[in-house]
């Protein structure tokens, strides 16, 4: 059955590893839903957020490829229900639909979203939350025309109390140091 | 390239030296023992090859005449040495010649290091004479790769490329040197890299997951085991037959497992696959336990996976976490370094015979050499199979040569009735299946081992898209023995336009040039043979040669390899006609 996957890599951050993981991807025909990057809690290493829409069985063996690449530290894997997510979205609109009417300030509290600026022409309105909240609030002020939208990929942090990464960097100083 | 931060650094005591980046390169290669290279210049790699010039007495170039021969004989040698091979090639066209070798290696988990000339840095990404982006190219068909654009990271880089090529489970490595990063002065300072901290190459053995392996090869009446070329990466051999000869369990092999296990041992069951023994192909559906060793389910083995070892437990051993249940479910995955955990198996499994069991595999040979083997090696028909040139000639060479192979029929002919004394035996292109992989490779494996045979068999085709690397033969004096298979046809498409398409033989006949000349051209020895009553003499003088030798025969046109299991069948359906 499929369902979606939230999948979080911790890698060295050299030139070409975003590259190196979405080969990963691409050659198993599987469609990134929505792709962050950024640095981690964690000096020097960086994050990658993917969702992906596929089985179990799939994403376990992504993962074991993705983790096969020399500079990915490590790879994990969670369901929506394990994590904290958000996305961003940003919406510029005519700033007359907003003083004609309260209709598109009514939205904007509704959603809970912000007004960022407001110029003579256009204003920008920002919404944090998940897709389905961003594209509602999308689809209302549409209504209005939308002159510019963005939504950001996902950002996620686990429901357990500690980054794993961490974890598994403790584990690798105990490792025994030559390994051939 | 930010390698500082993930070296453990151990202070080397010599003093640093001055010295230009492509002295930096020739000194990192010798510091980790490599005394031969594989390889072509041109434009960007040219201070390299200036640096090469005076180190001629400590580091050996062979010339090859395609990169793509470079990059193969570096697979040569280093399938039979156990070490790194290294190809050193310029940039653009140069690079992407490797490109074939460099999958071909991923694909078979060679180790290897490829050093590729790039355009000078400030060139970069302006699509400057011969530059390409080989980092992006190759990316795919890496362990790794890493581009070095200043000189004073020359040798953090090199030391990287190798521990990564040979540790864990091997493979090819490419680094990319810009020209002003040969160039450039640095002060030179070789510390080996030891540890690459995003890498782990070698998972910890679980010891609960091997004591619940031993329970069930304990507990298996019918128990077969398949042996994989990760057993030879491991230089686990001994240790494997101590837990077979223990546990008396039969053992099957992949192409890439051939001669792991002396070919006339008494547990030694053949080979498996495609066009592998009846045996263990049939015996998988019937087997309680699969116990894999260093291998990896290609579909070449497997054919239909829904079909496959129905009846059967799977035990996986091996070093790569992402080939456990990447095709066939594992029950019990073993992970890590076979030479460690075979051992401890052995320790926990019972002494054992499966006698009957094992009787079950020679009735299947019975049937199989009264259909196949025996016409093939001892035909009586007019024709000459390839069969019994490929046993005569493992005859002749007391079964103990390295077996260096091509694609196609030859290649599967080969693999069935070579036989082996030893391991590290066999050089042959099997997750790729390169044609033109044979002569190239066999250079490699000569130069990496001088005091043994070293025979190749090659199709007609698969020759002609590597046959200029006879001018490598000719210029290195190198004696290779080369047993060109002469059917005048793509064999093996041939075959398969046979039974899948009607016969339909489009594109596979093949016009060919007279060998004899090339190879007089080349100042190569040969003789040609047509028919059978010649063979025997031709290939003594094949074997006694001391120099490169050819020897073509003229085989029956439309032979075929006999078993087959059609691509996508089961197994169990293995075909003897
Ligand atoms: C580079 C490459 N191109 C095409 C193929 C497909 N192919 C596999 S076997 C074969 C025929 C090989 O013919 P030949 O070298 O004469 O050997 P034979 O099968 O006759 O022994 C071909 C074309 C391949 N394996 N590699």
């Amino acid at each position: 059955m499929k369902q979606e996957f939230t999948i979080i890599i911790f890698s060295e951050n050299h030139v070409g590893l975003l590259n190196q993981v979405t080969t990963v991807f691409t050659r198993r025909n599987i469609n990134i839903e929505s792709l962050n990057t950024s640095e981690s809690a964690i000096t020097g290493i960086h994050k990658f957020t993917v969702v992906v829409v596929t089985t179990r069985e799939q994403v376990d063996k992504l993962i074991g490829q993705i983790e096969k690449r020399i500079d990915v530290l490590k790879a994990f894997v969670f369901t929506s229900d394990e994590i904290v997510h958000q996305e961003i979205a940003l919406y510029k609109v005519h700033t007359e639909a907003l003083m004609n009417g309260n209709e598109v300030e009514n939205l904007v509290r509704q959603y809970g979203a912000q007004i960022l600026e407001v110029h003579r022409d256009y204003t920008v309105i920002q919404k944090t939350g998940h897709k389905h909240e961003t594209q509602e609030l999308f689809e209302k002020l549409d209504k209005f025309e939308v002159l510019q939208f963005v939504r950001s990929g996902r950002v996620a942090v686990t429901k357990t109390n500690w980054e794993q990464l961490a974890t598994y960097l403790r584990s690798l100083e105990g490792r025994n140091k030559v390994t051939e | 390239m930010e390698t500082k931060t993930e070296l453990i650094v151990e202070k080397d005591e010599a003093k640093k030296i001055q010295m230009s980046g492509s002295h930096a390169v020739i000194q990192s290669l010798l510091k980790e023992g490599v005394n031969l290279v594989f390889g072509y210049p041109g434009g960007a790699i040219m201070p390299v090859y200036d640096a090469l010039y005076d180190y001629h007495d400590r580091l050996h170039h062979v010339l090859v005449r395609h990169e793509q021969g470079a990059v193969h004989a570096a697979q040569g040698f280093a399938r039979v040495t156990g070490k790194v091979g290294v190809a050193i090639v310029t940039s653009g066209p140069g690079a992407t010649n490797t490109i074939t070798g460099i999958a071909d290696a991923m694909i078979d988990s060679t180790p290897m290091v490829v050093i590729s000339g790039q355009v000078g840095s400030p060139l970069l990404g302006t699509d400057a004479f011969q530059e390409t982006d080989v980092i992006g190219i190759s990316q795919p068909v890496t362990k790794w790769s890493c581009q070095v654009k200043k000189a004073e990271e020359i040798p953090a880089a090199i030391a990287k490329a190798f521990y990564i090529a040979r540790s864990g489970r091997p493979g090819p490595v490419l680094v990319d040197i810009t020209k002003d990063a040969q160039a450039n002065m640095m002060e030179f300072d070789y510390v080996p890299v030891t540890q690459v901290r995003s890498y782990q190459p070698v998972p910890t053995p679980d010891s609960d997951k091997i004591a619940e392996a031993a329970r069930l090869i304990n507990l298996s009446k019918k128990p077969l085991a398949l042996v994989g070329q990760g057993v030879m990466l491991g230089g686990a051999e001994k240790e494997l037959l101590k837990f077979l000869e223990k546990s008396g369990v039969p053992a099957a092999w992949t192409l890439l497992g051939m001669s792991v296990m002396p070919s006339d041992h008494p547990l030694n069951v053949g080979m498996l696959g495609m066009h592998g023994n009846v045996g263990p192909n049939v015996k998988t559906n019937e087997a309680d336990l699969i116990i894999s060793f260093g291998m990896r389910f290609d579909d070449r083995v497997t054919g239909n996976t829904k079909a496959y070892a129905v009846n059967a437990k799977v035990i996986h051993f091996d070093i790569d976490p992402a080939e456990i249940n990447k095709i066939i479910y594992a029950d019990v995955p073993v992970l890590g370094d076979i030479k460690e955990t075979l051992p401890m198996l052995t320790h926990m499994v019972s002494n054992n015979t499966h006698e009957t069991w094992v009787k079950e595999f020679r009735a299947c040979d019975k049937i199989e050499t009264q259909k196949i083997i025996q016409p093939e090696l001892y035909p009586t028909k007019e024709g000459i199979t390839m069969g019994e040139v490929i046993r005569r000639v493992s005859e002749a060479m007391n079964h103990d040569a390295i077996l260096v192979t091509d694609v196609g029929q030859h290649q599967m002919m080969a693999s069935r009735y070579f036989k082996f004394r030893q391991s590290r035996s066999v050089v042959t292109s099997g997750g790729l299946g390169t044609m033109g992989f044979g002569l190239p490779a066999a250079i490699g494996a000569k130069m990496g081992r001088p005091d043994r045979q070293v025979v190749l068999f090659v199709g007609d085709g698969g020759f002609q898209m590597t046959i200029q690397e006879l001018g490598t033969i000719f210029q290195t004096k190198i004696p290779v023995k080369i047993v060109l298979l002469n059917n005048n046809f793509l064999g093996m498409v041939r075959q398969w336009q046979e039974l899948f398409f009607d016969k339909r033989y489009a594109s596979t006949e093949l016009i060919n040039p007279d060998f004899q000349l090339i190879s007089k051209g080349y100042g190569i020895m040969s003789e040609k043979v047509t028919s059978r009553d010649q063979l025997d003499e031709a290939i003594l003088k094949l074997v006694n040669s001391e120099d490169a030798f050819l020897l073509e025969v003229v085989v029956e046109k439309e032979g075929n390899v006999f078993p087959m299991v059609p691509a996508g069948a089961s197994v169990s359906d293995i075909r003897l006609e």
